[in-house]
């Protein structure tokens, strides 16, 4: 980023940026969503676009998930390019049809003649206390539907960049944001800075294990490798970016250097993005490992509201730590 | 039921033992008493022989490796018995091992065949199959190691790569020399001198790790006699056709004083170039072996002393050696050396004949491994040509590091120096 000028922005003003300067772009981009004008987006990630846009394209919808997520296909059906913001992923749940119904299938289904290349976007994953209905990280379902891009941005920088690719996209994307992430702070390049989906991103570089990480975790992640800094551990933090398409080729390269690897994800274990990444591993770089590939995930519990219960069952620093730990044999 | 062979405390100190060969291989029957392979010790090659008779099922270190006393090398059982490990493991091992035996016995063991583990575990594991990760397995396939030789230090015995690091090549020396001839099973003998190898490409020496002689050597020889276990060699040399040489060289050119200390230097870097195992830094785990000869010159300046290094002193010129050994003496006086200037000797010498000294001992410089003490020129009576005459005689004592060298290999350097002196022909020939 040599030359480029930044600005430090928090991850919010950061989407932001990207929001405003696609709509400044491309008169077809527009935003759609729970309380996204007049109150400026349920965590103001839509401040002033409104004001800058006028109600045609920053539009306040009912309390209807699955209604304006289908009015939201049916704009990128008919030539436009929707940003369809769900309060949070939780919510999204009641539009999961239009998802992988409509806008997966469209392309497939009208044999390439319609394409839908809207982005649905919002904050997943758990926040503090918000229990078990508010706390979930729904990743791995959107994952799991071929026709469907997720993009999950750790920092405010990637934050702008690959928001600007996923509106940029001719195919649906699903990007879920980091709800306790919005006010990381971050250099942001001015101007147009693009991510290009499906690529990862090597967060911190290191010899010895490969921490694979995603969203929030990787500065849980970035924590653990300071800490095993300081015992001798040099760990490589990979940081996916997008989880579909995921970027195989980072994920051996890395490996291919260090040899081991955990996988770390806020989310359930079972079938989850983790699942995934060590199927890559294993299949592609089985001749590298020099042991088996860890994984660092959630709880197999619907999240506890109790506070204490709550921290046992996120990932957290010590329990990457840990796994390190046992994939060096130490 | 397979009975474990292990190998055994062939010598009171061995601690390890190194499996040169093996004289019985897979399928073979062996009775008791048989020589089932030859093992290097700390002292010298000794035979492992069968305890009990059978068939030799497997061999589980493979010949070049060295293991620990009372590590398992290898299993004898009945005939047609199963090994623990021959399971789901197809051709090769198993109860069709001692059927195949005669065919098998005419090949190496084929390196992939999983025996049971090398670890020191009283008895082989229940599945027999080497534990090693990926990683490890492509490695040691890439650099010939063999996983039965190396100890697993992950979970349940797991080869990981670092385990290979400690791990030798299964010594493709062991297919490559002598031992692949058949050879009646010979009685003890000593090990035989290994040759010095030659260096890799690029680099002016070559490091040989320590055998197990070397190191019980090593260890016994610092215990009894300090850091640098030193002993002595002296001869004494006839100066005579030296003397006239130098005289010859002085009438023909005047420019340059060749000096007697400057005939020594060449001698000795000449004689070296014969007896590299002379020319070498000792490197604690390993023998460094100079294939540059660079020797040490001791100068007496004020308050001490200090040795500048006539490089490659084996390929110049008596002109060249006594120019630069005046240039350098004078610069030590002045104390104007540079460090390059007095370091990086492969041998030294130190001269006290000037000083009428007859003969004298000198202190090794670390990490060489000699240093030759060179007395005055004097004339003595001594046999020549059947009658006692008086000749012009001088001593020399090599000081040598008895961990590098032995008695007899600074004995025979001292006999070719000698031999040089008193024909310095043989300098130049």
């Amino acid at each position: 980023m040599t030359g480029t000028p930044v600005t430090t922005l928090t991850y919010r003003d950061a989407l932001n940026a990207a929001l405003r300067e696609e709509m400044r772009r491309d008169d077809g981009v527009f935003l759609m969503g729970e309380e996204v004008g007049v109150y400026q987006g349920a965590y103001k990630v839509s401040r002033g676009l409104l004001d800058e846009f006028g109600p045609m394209r920053v539009v306040d919808t009912p309390i209807t998930e699955l209604g304006f997520a289908g009015v939201g296909v049916g704009a990128a059906m008919a030539g436009l390019r929707p940003v369809i913001e769900f309060m949070t992923w939780n919510f999204a749940l009641l539009a999961i049809d239009q998802l992988v119904n409509s806008a997966a299938k469209m392309r497939y289904m009208s044999a390439g003649q319609i394409g839908v290349p809207a982005v649905f976007r919002g904050p997943g994953g758990a926040a503090l206390q918000l229990a078990a209905q508010h706390s979930q990280a729904f990743e791995s379902y959107y994952a799991h539907i071929p026709g469907l891009k997720v993009v999950m941005p750790a920092t405010p920088a990637d934050a702008k960049g690959l928001l600007k690719s996923a509106i940029r996209d001719d195919d649906p994307v699903v990007f879920i944001e980091g709800e306790m992430l919005y006010n990381l702070k971050g250099e942001v390049p001015d101007g147009e800075h693009l991510v290009p989906l499906g690529r990862a991103d090597v967060k911190r570089a290191g010899t010895d294990v490969t921490i694979v990480c995603h969203s929030k975790t990787v500065a849980v992640a970035l924590k653990a490798a300071e800490q095993l800094a300081g015992e001798g551990v040099s760990a490589e933090v990979l940081d996916l970016r997008t989880i579909r398409p995921l970027d195989s080729a980072a994920l051996l390269g890395s490996v291919g250097r260090t040899h081991r690897c955990v996988v770390a994800e806020e989310g359930w274990s079972f079938a989850g993005v983790g699942a995934q990444v060590v199927d890559v591993i294993q299949r592609e770089a089985f001749d590298q490992l020099d042991a088996p590939v860890l994984r660092v995930t959630g709880a197999d519990v619907p999240m506890p509201y109790n506070k204490h219960l709550e921290k046992a069952a996120k990932v957290d620093a010590a329990k990457i730590v840990d796994a390190v730990g046992r994939v060096l044999y130490r | 039921m397979a009975t474990q062979v292990v190998m055994e405390a062939l010598s009171p100190t061995m601690e390890e033992g190194r499996l040169v060969e093996w004289k019985k291989q897979e399928g073979e029957t062996v009775a008791v008493g048989d020589v089932l392979a030859e093992v290097e010790t700390d002292k010298a090659v000794m035979e492992l022989v069968a305890r009990v008779g059978g068939v030799l099922l497997r061999q589980t270190v493979a010949a070049g490796q060295t293991v620990p006393v009372s590590s398992p090398v290898a299993l004898i059982g009945q005939p047609g018995e199963t090994v623990p490990a021959a399971a789901g493991n197809g051709a090769g091992a198993g109860a069709g091992a001692a059927a195949k035996g005669a065919q098998q016995a005419s090949q190496k063991p084929a390196p992939p065949a999983p025996p049971p583990s090398a670890a020191p575990a009283p008895a082989p594991p229940a599945s027999g199959r080497i534990k090693a990760s990926p990683l490890a397995r492509k490695i040691a396939q890439e650099q010939g190691l063999d996983l039965r030789a190396v100890q697993g230090s992950g979970p349940e015995g797991r080869i990981v790569l670092r385990d290979l690091e400690t791990a030798h090549p299964a010594r493709p020396a062991a297919a490559a020399p002598a031992p692949a001839t058949a050879r009646a099973p010979a009685p003890l003998r000593p090990v035989p001198p290994a040759p010095i190898p030659a260096p890799a490409p690029g680099e002016p020496f070559a490091d040989v790790p320590l055998s197990q002689m070397r190191k019980s050597i090593a260890r016994r020889l610092v215990q009894s006699i300090g850091p640098v276990p030193t002993f002595y060699l002296t001869t004494e040399v006839d100066m005579e056709r030296v003397w006239e040489a130098r005289e010859a060289m002085l009438a023909a050119a005047s420019e340059v004083k060749v000096s007697f200390n400057d005939i020594i230097i060449k001698a000795v870097a000449t004689a070296l170039r014969q007896h590299p195992a002379c020319n070498a830094w000792w490197q604690e785990d390993r023998i460094r072996y100079w294939s540059e000869v660079h020797i040490g010159m001791a100068v007496a300046i004020e308050d001490g002393l200090i040795t500048p290094v006539i490089r490659h002193a084996d390929r110049k010129t008596l002109r060249e050696i006594g120019a630069e050994a005046r240039d350098l003496a004078a610069k030590a006086r002045d104390r104007r050396l540079t460090a390059e200037e007095y370091t990086g000797a492969t041998f030294s010498i130190s001269n006290l004949g000037m000083l009428d000294i007859d003969e004298f001992t000198a202190v090794i410089n670390p990490p060489e491994a000699g240093i030759l003490a060179v007395g005055r020129i004097a004339s003595r009576p001594a046999e020549h040509g059947g009658a006692v005459a008086l000749r012009r005689r001088m001593r020399l004592t090599m000081s040598c590091d008895h961990r590098v060298i032995d008695g007899a290999t600074g004995a025979r350097f001292l006999q070719t120096l000698k031999g040089m002196l008193e024909n310095p022909l043989a300098m130049v020939w």
